[in-house]
């Protein structure tokens, strides 16, 4: 797709007639600007803004594109993943959108991105400091699953009274033998606010702790905004006795080899059988590029021509 | 597999133009006209612009052929249209009292000032297909009415209060703004203002279930259909260059009173209280439904005790919406396999361990 | 509300443009504190607002936000409510936004919007203008957004702002924010920035 440029960025095409710059009007955009300027200053704070309806339903990313809506201008460079997929139908899908409302770069290589909208994980690639991460997030209320009440979680908040959410955690360990959380797994902000990382997977946590990159968390339906400033401490909810740990498997990337990436399971045939390969597209490819070859390099690509 | 393909953009262009042919249907049978949608589908029209929150006959036609008659994917295309829309200001409130009515009916007593009007109302039709409407080509007339109706009909609820039955409408003082909660999020506990525009936007549905629950026990407060009207009132805006109302145009409504009993207290002597439902268009069972659902969630301003679902503010306000609720149930059908993935590694380390304890305890 | 007299200075050209570039800048500040930006906006405020403060209440305010100008900066006043329709703060603990041209009679940092413990997001964000800021200096701050430590050089601020500034970062996370000013340079403090002298 972009692979044709040196740079592996798609040219910007023009911005589509009768729509603002980033389709959101200026109003809109000042008042999600200042949340998220808030949002900054208080790591890890939920802060409620007045979200807009979108030409996407909500559950498909509103938060997330109306945050992207607001930071991105001309010069940015934006990638979309989906599942850590570029190709998702999603991502394809939002992607477009801002090509058309914002006439915006866009590239499926992480390290030539300024922004980066996500759905569900963290890029492999670690981020630097000129990138900003974009989460789309379905439920920002980390506590919800405890307590239904707004007014009752945002008194917990005010409180950092978090003695339930440990009890909650301490309860799992009791009945499973470990917290049985793997996604959306709750984080500390900071040394101060518990947050929902979005549902990423569990394995994809430590990757918030002391990011260099700015990350930026939008929920449209839910109507709340937060974020995690650069190098900021972020921990795993857990015990001394039953430390937070991430998902592993005994299986390498079928396609690059890889050992050190979250891992899909993809069913091949009817019998079952089963390969693992690379959630992040992006991680995979530029393995196999610098020449990294995994079990059955070729596991995918019957499925893949008799698909679409 | 739909994920490791390249091409997922022809895949979706793809599947919009399928959906536009599938849309049309054969094309041996002629196309829709919005205005046949305008003026014989006009209580799907109605209720799109209710859902939909705003007030165009034509585009909420053109939704609803453009979403095949899908009524909330229909309020969810007016919705995001809307929302593009600058903003002049917010009018002066409608006078009801002024509605040019079409129908108007009180339940609470035989006659009233002004008269029972019945209008277009399937209330007293009976319920079997009429099978000449099968075939193209009738002109039904209703007869003209010889006496015309009122100028100001006045409302039920007005000729109780000079008895201090009901509890008197009390207008904000000055002018208070009122909340918009399409411009900012909602804090609970909401206000009424705030809650009213949330029911009047509301899914029919949603409010329908509700309304009826309250009925048969959850939240009940024993209503009275005081009133409902439905017609045509004029709304004015005062530009801030001119400093006096204008005429903007009119807009149809369907109001509704319910009148519910009250105990009174200590300080209160007995008084019905009221449950309000305005709705663009005409639609009566969401006007009703809005009023019952209305007057439940005054409980905790009532001194009631808030125990079910139509009293819980937050469990009423933050899932009466039609968009919010489709997408978000509808958005699990998007690619959920990494967040699964997690869970199967979960489990299956779940159950090895279960397992091995068993094992242990075998031996 | 007083009457306004039209100024004749201009607000941002391009604004969608203009705003964009000036509120990622304002981010960057803000996600790195301590980190000194210098705008290229081309923009002429009048006296006393600096090209940096006027970019960046052109660019946060609007009709729904209250601005509070201290009274050296009340001579600007008329051009930011005309080019924002921001409506004037009768009072410092009502203002969104504030404006303070003479920082050496900065009112007490308490006196403004704090926010709560359950909306600590409603605190006013203050626009403070300074003689100079440098990337190198005597002050040293830490906190998100900083790896390790970052130095940070303020002239013309008054002597008590890092006393008030150490109690303003203990009422986490009620607390004010604050934008430096000076020329076209502005620096961000959000309340979680620790600031050794």
């Amino acid at each position: 797709m972009n692979a044709s440029s040196p740079l592996q960025v798609a040219p910007a095409a023009g911005t589509t007639e009768g729509y603002n710059f980033g389709y959101l009007d200026e109003q809109t955009k000042r008042m999600i600007r200042r949340a998220l300027l808030k949002a900054v200053a208080i790591p890890g704070y939920q802060v409620p803004f007045g979200s807009r309806e979108m030409p996407l339903p909500y559950g498909w990313g509103t938060g997330g594109i109306q945050v992207t809506a607001s930071v991105i201008g001309p010069a940015d460079v934006l990638k979309v993943i989906d599942q850590g997929a570029d190709d998702t139908t999603n991502a394809v899908s939002i992607r477009k959108f801002f090509n058309r409302v914002a006439g915006v770069r866009t590239t499926e290589k992480t390290s030539a991105a300024t922004i980066i909208q996500t759905r569900h994980r963290v890029p492999e690639t670690p981020l630097a400091e000129n990138q900003i991460l974009v989460y789309q997030v379905p439920i920002p209320e980390p506590l919800r699953w405890l307590e239904a009440r707004e007014a009752e979680t945002r008194r917990m908040h005010a409180l950092a009274e978090y003695g339930a959410m440990r009890v909650n955690l301490y309860e799992e360990v009791a009945r499973y033998g470990r917290i049985a959380k793997g996604y959306d797994y709750p984080v500390e902000v900071n040394g101060r606010y518990i947050m929902s990382p979005s549902p990423i997977p569990k394995f994809d946590n430590p990757k918030l702790d002391n990011n260099p990159a700015l990350q930026l968390f939008g929920a449209g339906r839910e109507r709340r905004i937060y974020a995690i400033p650069p190098y900021t401490k972020v921990k795993s909810l857990d015990f001394e006795d039953y430390p937070f740990t991430v998902e592993r498997w005994a299986q390498a990337c079928a396609l690059c080899g890889a050992t050190d990436s979250f891992l899909d399971e993809v069913i091949v045939d009817d019998q079952g059988a089963r390969v693992f390969v690379c959630s992040d597209t992006d991680y995979c490819e530029d393995r196999r590029k610098q020449g990294f070859r995994g079990a059955a390099p070729d596991a995918l690509a019957a499925t893949a021509s008799g698909a679409s | 597999m739909y994920v490791a393909v390249k091409g997922g953009e022809r895949a979706i262009e793809n599947a919009h133009r399928m959906l536009a042919e599938t849309r049309r249907g054969d094309p041996a049978t002629p196309e829709l006209a919005t205005t046949q949608l305008v003026e014989q589908l006009t209580l799907a029209v109605d209720r799109v612009m209710g859902e939909g929150s705003l007030y165009d006959r034509d585009l909420a036609a053109l939704a609803i052929k453009q979403s095949r008659g899908d009524l909330i994917e229909a309020a969810f295309l007016l919705r995001a249209y809307r929302t593009t829309l600058a903003r002049f200001g917010a009018a002066e409130p409608v006078d009801t009292n002024a509605m040019r009515v079409v129908r108007r009916i009180s339940s609470t007593f035989k006659d009233v000032p002004g008269g029972q009007v019945l209008g277009p109302t399937f209330d007293y039709t009976h319920r079997l297909l009429d099978f000449s409407l099968a075939a193209a080509g009738t002109r039904p007339e209703a007869p003209v009415s010889t006496t015309p109706l009122a100028g100001k009909l006045p409302r039920i609820g007005e000729l109780l209060e000079r008895e201090g039955l009901i509890e008197p409408v009390v207008p904000d003082a000055g002018d208070a703004p009122v909340g918009d909660l399409t411009r900012e999020s909602i804090d609970f506990p909401a206000d009424r203002d705030v809650r009213l525009q949330n029911l009047a936007r509301g899914d029919e549905g949603f409010l329908l279930a509700l309304g009826y629950s309250t009925q048969r026990g959850y939240g009940r407060n024993h209503p009275f259909c005081g009133e409902l009207r439905v017609g045509r009132v004029a709304l004015e805006y005062v530009p801030e260059e001119l400093g006096f109302a204008i005429e903007l145009g009119d807009v149809d409504l369907t109001e509704c009173q319910m009148i519910n009993q009250f105990k009174g207290s200590a300080e209160q002597p007995p008084q019905f209280t009221r449950g309000y439902g305005l709705v663009f268009g005409h639609a009566e069972r969401k006007a009703m439904a809005m009023a019952l659902v209305d007057r439940a969630l005054r409980a905790q301003e009532l001194g009631e005790t808030v125990v079910a679902p139509a009293q819980d503010q937050e469990f009423v306000l933050y899932h009466s919406d039609s968009v919010q609720a489709t997408g978000f149930v509808e958005h699990l059908k998007l690619p959920h396999y990494v967040d699964f993935q997690s869970e199967l590694v979960l489990v299956r380390g779940m159950r090895v361990e279960c397992g091995q304890v068993q094992a242990e305890a075998a031996e | 509300m007083t009457a306004l007299t039209i100024p004749t200075a201009a607000g941002l050209a391009e604004p969608a443009l203009a705003s964009q570039r000036v509120f990622r800048q304002a981010l960057e500040a803000m996600a790195r504190p301590g980190t000194v930006v210098g705008t290229e906006i081309v923009l002429a405020p009048p006296a006393p607002l600096s090209r940096a403060a006027g970019a960046l209440i052109l660019t946060l305010a609007d009709f729904e936000t209250l601005v509070w100008f201290d009274r050296a900066a009340q001579s600007a006043a008329d051009y930011v409510r005309f080019h924002t329709g921001a409506p004037l703060a009768a009072q410092t603990a009502d203002a969104a936004f504030a404006i303070v041209a003479d920082s050496t009679n900065l009112p007490p940092l308490t006196a403004f919007a704090l926010g709560t413990d359950e909306y600590p997001d409603r605190s006013t964000s203050l626009i403070v203008e300074v003689e100079s800021i440098a990337g190198t200096g005597p002050l040293m701050l830490s906190g998100p957004g900083i790896l390790g430590r970052r130095p940070l050089g303020v002239h013309g601020l008054a002597p008590d702002f890092w006393h008030q500034w150490r109690t303003n970062h203990r009422a986490f996370p009620r607390g004010v924010d604050v934008f430096l000013t000076a020329g076209a340079r502005f620096v961000a403090l959000p309340r979680t920035t620790t600031v050794e002298t």
